[in-house]
């Protein structure tokens, strides 16, 4: 009978379970009200940021496209950040101000949305990041979900002096990380749009 | 204050599926073409991640033979094979993984999803959602009962179908654990001829998503149970807050 445990090597580290789609229905599971399910008592959703929230409070909206050009209706993101100290907030709570981890999905407009504060800028061994916040995008055709991350362009002297930032061996390809202002309702509003492959196709990291 | 976290082992991406898989259509014009940038040194952004004790999860959030019944005339239990599905998250290092996430969607027992999108011609089930979500225990421990889904056909190939299959999400201990798959049932003769299990270049690694038959789980005269374990990326070290 077989196991589904698999060495890595002799040293016996399993290997990792492998990764598949989330598929077009991840809404079901992951997104309710977009597949038409009801809240449950609790949902992980795009609201990071509430009324009392420490930082300023923004909008951060996006799209996903694929390599023809085309609209990505079916992608999830979710997105994972520091408070506005520049601090992970590990603790999840719906019922706190702010928590630092949200799901979106592209479904009804073709953009993700997100209610959230900027974060400040997280200690990396005594340097700075500047201000991002971590993106998953997961969908239909994609087998292993896509990590990249959101910088803001009005963080200019932060965005220069950021290690990871300036890892990406190209201008061009870096300026993919950088979320755009645009004229927002209450509050600023950044757009990023995430594109999976083509000319202006998104910085995604290994980690 | 100052918080530290654990290092990952690397994700090891030959194991995984590469992006660009042209028997799964789809994924053709959705993969990066461009290499991945390294992140060498993994910074607090990708070695932290949620912990949801915060997250008020329901009496039937993992009990989906009750979470879509209905109230009045058309109450009753879900059509199907009645089974619980369970096992445990644990790390590459064999650790339990205790407190996480654990959640999962599926299609109801005639390969009909409950969402908007679905046009498959098998009916929806009135007392079926396909929504479920639990946190492991301390030993990494997570259980479900559902009923167990059926294949569909999805436009592909000329005639492609999907192996009866559970998704199901995990986060891990940070956001470099962070994986979504799927669960297929140990047997199904539909497993190799699936585009989407193909990805996967090594059979070892498609063994991975493989439920048992755990006839010890199983309930006489009530369900069969299936065990389904998740090995997530090992934690090299835990540090704690100062
Ligand atoms: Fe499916």
């Amino acid at each position: 009978m077989y196991s589904q445990y698999k060495l890595q090597d002799d040293t016996g580290i399993l290997r990792e379970t492998a990764s598949q789609t989330s598929g077009p229905f991840v809404h079901i599971g992951l997104a309710l009200e977009i597949a038409g399910f009801a809240s449950r008592e609790d949902e992980i959703w795009q609201d990071l940021a509430k009324e009392g929230a420490e930082g300023e409070h923004i909008e951060l909206v996006g799209r996903v496209y694929d390599g023809n050009g085309e609209l990505v209706h079916d992608a999830l993101i979710e997105m994972w950040q520091a408070d506005s100290h520049g601090n992970y907030i590990a603790n999840f709570n719906n019922k706190k101000p702010f928590s630092g981890f949200g799901r979106s999905a592209c479904a009804i407009d073709g953009d993700f949305h997100f209610n959230t504060i900027k974060p400040g800028s997280v200690d990396f061994d005594g340097k700075l990041m500047a201000p991002h916040v971590n993106i998953a995008v997961f969908a239909r055709g994609i087998n292993l979900h896509l990590q990249t991350r959101a910088y803001f362009e009005d963080e200019q002297a932060h965005n220069d002096n950021c290690p990871i930032l300036n890892a990406v061996p190209s201008l061009a390809r870096r300026n993919t990380l950088i979320a755009v202002k645009e004229a927002g309702n209450n509050q600023p509003r950044y757009r990023f749009d995430i594109y999976l492959q083509g000319d202006n196709e998104t910085v995604f990291f290994d980690f | 204050m100052s918080q530290k976290y654990p290092y990952f082992l690397a994700r090891d991406r030959a194991w995984q599926p590469a992006q660009y898989t042209p028997g799964y259509k789809t994924s053709i014009t959705r993969s990066p073409k461009q290499a991945l940038v390294s992140i060498q040194n993994a910074s607090p952004s990708e070695r932290s991640g949620p912990v949801f004790d915060g997250l008020e999860i329901g009496q039937y959030d993992n009990d989906l033979l009750m979470n879509f019944r209905t109230e009045g005339t058309q109450a009753g239990l879900p059509i199907g094979e009645r089974i619980i599905m369970h096992g445990r998250v644990i790390d590459q290092f064999g650790k339990p993984v205790a407190n996480t996430l654990v959640e999962m969607w599926q299609a109801n027992s005639g390969g009909r999803y409950r969402h908007k999108k679905d046009n498959y011609l098998a009916p929806l089930d009135p007392n079926f959602g396909g929504v479920g979500r639990c946190m492991t225990d301390a030993d990494g421990r997570y259980r479900f009962r559902t009923v167990r889904p059926g294949p569909y056909p999805w436009p592909n190939g000329i005639n492609t179908w999907r192996p009866a299959h559970i998704h199901v999400s995990v986060m891990g201990p940070s956001i470099s654990t962070r994986l979504i798959t799927q669960m297929y049932f140990e047997g199904d003769p539909l497993i190799p001829l699936c585009p989407i299990v193909q990805v996967l270049k090594d059979p070892e690694a498609v063994e991975t998503m493989v439920a048992r038959l755990d006839m010890a789980m199983s309930k006489p005269m009530d369900c069969l149970a299936y065990r389904f374990d998740v090995v997530v990326r090992g934690a090299l070290q835990t540090y704690f807050e100062e």
